[in-house]
This record gives structure tokens, sequence and C-alpha cells, in this order.
């Protein structure tokens, strides 16, 4: 079934996630996944903050960092990301073995 | 044999409506752009390149591009942002497909420009370098840069018009900008400061096709045109019923020919004047105006059109177009002499642009 696969996201080739021993699953909503088609909906990602997590989906693939995070810089409004079940910011420290949820909130018309 | 597409920007996607020449039989496509609410659709005459602007809630702004006449769509915002710290960008609000790059105006107010058809985008910061800038108030759309024009035989000439802050225009591809809006009012303004430098409300601008420096602009407070690239407008709202309206189209080749939808006023509704539709024509640049209303409803006709929801195409004669705020797409194949409803039930309608392809 597409999209249920857990992606190994290698790491070592930027700032933020070279260095990183925390390593999550991060789970990413449908409605991104349509501007992705190559992406996954689970994604394991090695890396300390928000931030250097977003860092690492942008390398995998160009330009995801601007649909989920404004200039700013800071999580957008209409975007959550849930961490250890707290709504989370760009800051937001990662555990080791963690869940990463990117939600779309209820928005629209 | 030539297609002539009908590109049009939708509060949930774009949407194509295809014929052949001779514009008897149209066949619609979409939703594309993943349902995106999309401000502008513009077609690239050059290459057949497609692009749509817009901003969606979640994801935020960005260019979507298709080569292949909308069957395929990809996006990107690389480049279209500004400083951290600024106030950032919600929207791409309009396009214009330029000699030396592919423009786009954003909101809050600002200027990009592309120079690899819409995959990355630079900063025209000089618009925003302006001194005025501090001051530039919002309108009802909020503060979005919402036309751009290129004048054909000199792409160092460019002209925007920001809502409310009013035209600018620049000579040197960009780097500095000057206000060109003497002579069209700002009626919400006290009555000693109507006429100020800066700050009105323009809805439209449009360039004549001969080459020259002519431009019309549709205003928030009336109908002007100008001979010297907006140095001075005159009003031309005389024999119209209204001086409030939303779009402006020239005609593909004469310069004195001139396409306005007004409505009914800007505190009244802003539907079709006595709720019965008309597009309004001249064809002596402005001094007397036909109202057009054939195969048009003339009673109930609660709708509006917006800023961008008006173009004509290039055929001979040319077809005129416009989409309304209720989802509706009329079009004329006889420069308006007669209409019909070519789409009924799409989203709210943004934009509305032809492009003829080969």
């Amino acid at each position: 079934m597409k999209g249920e696969a857990v992606t190994e996201i290698e790491q070592g080739d930027g700032v933020g996630a070279a260095d990183a021993t925390c390593r999550v699953s991060v789970l990413l909503p449908r409605a991104l996944l349509d501007l992705y088609p190559e992406a996954q909906r689970e994604v394991a990602v090695s890396a300390e903050t928000v931030r250097a997590m977003i860092d690492v989906l942008d390398r995998r693939w160009p330009g995801m960092r601007d649909r989920l995070c404004d200039s700013t810089p800071r999580v957008r409004r209409h975007i959550n990301i849930f961490v250890e079940g707290q709504r989370a910011s760009l800051d937001t420290a990662l555990r080791d073995g963690g869940k990463v949820y990117v939600l779309t909130a209820i928005s629209g018309g | 044999m030539a297609k002539v597409l009908v590109l049009i920007g939708t509060k949930k996607g774009t949407f194509i409506l295809e014929s052949d020449a001779g514009r008897r039989s149209w066949s619609l496509r979409g939703p594309f752009c993943n349902t995106w609410p999309i401000q502008h659709v513009i077609g690239d005459p050059g290459t057949g390149n497609i692009y749509a602007a817009g901003g969606n809630a979640w994801f935020g702004p960005a260019v979507w591009k298709s080569t292949d006449l909308g069957e395929t769509w990809t996006h990107s915002s690389a480049g279209l942002s500004y400083a951290e710290g600024e106030t950032p960008i919600a929207a791409a609000w309009s396009l214009a497909q330029g000699t030396d790059a592919l423009y786009a105006g954003v909101e809050p107010a600002g200027l990009f420009k592309s120079a690899d058809g819409g995959e990355t985008w630079s900063h025209v910061g000089g618009l925003r370098d302006h001194p005025s800038r501090p001051h530039w108030q919002p309108g009802g759309g909020g503060l979005i840069l919402h036309v751009i024009v290129q004048h054909p035989k000199d792409e160092r000439k460019l002209w925007v018009g920001i809502s409310s802050a009013g035209v600018f225009h620049s000579a040197d591809g960009g780097e500095t900008w000057e206000p060109r809006n003497k002579g069209t009012r700002a009626d919400y303004m006290p009555e000693d400061q109507r006429y100020p430098e800066y700050g009105q409300c323009v809805h439209s601008l449009a360039l004549a096709p001969d080459g020259s420096d002519r431009l019309y602009q549709q205003n928030h407070c009336g109908m002007y045109r100008s001979d010297d690239g907006g140095k001075v407008w005159k009003s031309i709202e005389a024999g119209l019923p209204s001086t409030f309206g939303f779009p402006a189209a020239v005609h593909p080749r004469d310069p004195d020919t001139l396409f306005l939808l007004p409505l009914n006023g800007d505190v009244n509704g802003r539907y079709m004047p006595d709720a019965r539709a008309a597009v309004w024509r001249t064809r002596d640049g402005g001094s007397s105006w036909t109202a057009l209303r054939n195969g048009l409803p003339q009673q109930d006709a609660y709708f509006g059109v917006l800023r961008q929801a008006l173009a004509t195409d290039k055929l001979e004669p040319a077809g005129v177009y416009f989409g309304t705020g209720g989802g509706c797409l009329y079009a004329s194949a006889d420069e308006g002499e007669s209409w019909a409803c070519l789409a009924q039930h799409l989203p709210a309608i943004s934009s509305v642009e032809t492009l003829v392809v080969d």
C-alpha cells in the first residue's frame, strides 16, 4: 500500500543532522504527499530538533521546508507538528525512538 | 489548427476550457494545482508553458507550472520569500511573461522574477525599497501586487499595481521606482487629500497593443487612460453606469478598444448595475461606451467580476471572456456582440486569461 513504508534517510550531508544521535519516525500528511508523490507517509529521520528534521526532509525532497515553514522562520500557522503529544516549534528537541506527527490543521472553506 | 485555451484561476484550483479557433464548442478540464486557491493563471505564447500563481493556507505560496498544456504540473517557491523577520509571503497573486523573465507579484506586495521558467525566483527589491512602502495600506483583498505590465519594446519599463498603494513605474528594470498616480482619485480620503502621490486603489492596468505608452486603468474610484505611461491619467468614466469595477482588458490589436465590467458601486454590493449583466466597450479610447448585453443575464444578476477575471484572445475577431465570483464563465467570439455561458458551476473565479497555440 502506497505510503506505508518507512524510509531510511541517510545523514551526514548537511548541518544539523550529521552528528544526530536521535532517530525518529516522522508521519507526513497526505496533502503534503500529494505535492511530493515520491515521498513516503512514514519516514525515518536522524535529527536532534524539529528544525534539523525539516532540514533533512528538505534535502531529500527539495522545497518541502517551504511547505512546512514560513520565512519568519517558524512552522506554518496551519501546520501542526506534534512531538511527544505536544505541539512543537522549530526548536523543540526530539527523543530517540520517538514519533513525530506532521498534520494539516483544520482550515479552508 | 489553432487551439484556444481559456485559463481559469479559482478559489479551488485551476481549470482550462479548450476549443478550436471557431470557439463554438468547448471542453472543460480540471481542477489542477491540487485544488489550491489560485489567483492568476497565464500562458506563455512563446513556449506554450502555463503558470499558475497561488497560495495554500497549509503550505504557503507557490507558482505552479505545466509544460504540456495542463496535463501535468510541478510547483516551486524557491526564492519566493522575503528576509527572515519580515512578514512572510502568503500567496503569489499575479504573473506576467516578460521578454526577459517571468514576473510574479505577491502578498504582502512585492515583485519577483524568474529567469528559468519559474523554477527559481529572485526578489526585485527596488520596489519595496521605495520610501513610500511603510505607508502602503492594504485594500479589501490584502496588500497585494495584483498586476504587472512590461513594455514589449523595452523590457526595462515596468508598471505594477498595488492595492491600495497605487501604480508604480520603473524605467530601469526594477532597480528604482516612482508612483504614477497623477490624476487618479482616492475618494476614501479626506476631501483635501483625494489626489495623493500614492495610496490610490488601482484595480487593473492594461497596456495598449500598439507599442505606445498608452495605459488604461480601472480604479476603485474611476476609469482612466494615460497616453504617457501613467505620468498623467485622465478620466474616461463619462457614459459608464458607475465609477467602480475591477478588471480591464484591451483589444489584441486596436489601441482604442477597451472592455470594462462596471459594478454598481463599492458600497452597494459590487454586483452588476441594476442586476443586469453587461460588458462595456469603447472603440474610441474611452470617449464613448456601448453596453454589450446579448446573451448575458438581464435579471437577477447579482454577481461580481474580480480584478484579473476579464481577458481577450488574439484571434480575429477577438474573443472576450470573463469569470464571475459565482463560478460562471462567459465568452464572446465576436468582440462582445454576443455572449454564451461556457461553464456555470466552477468555484469562485479569480482570474481569466487566454492562450492560443498552433
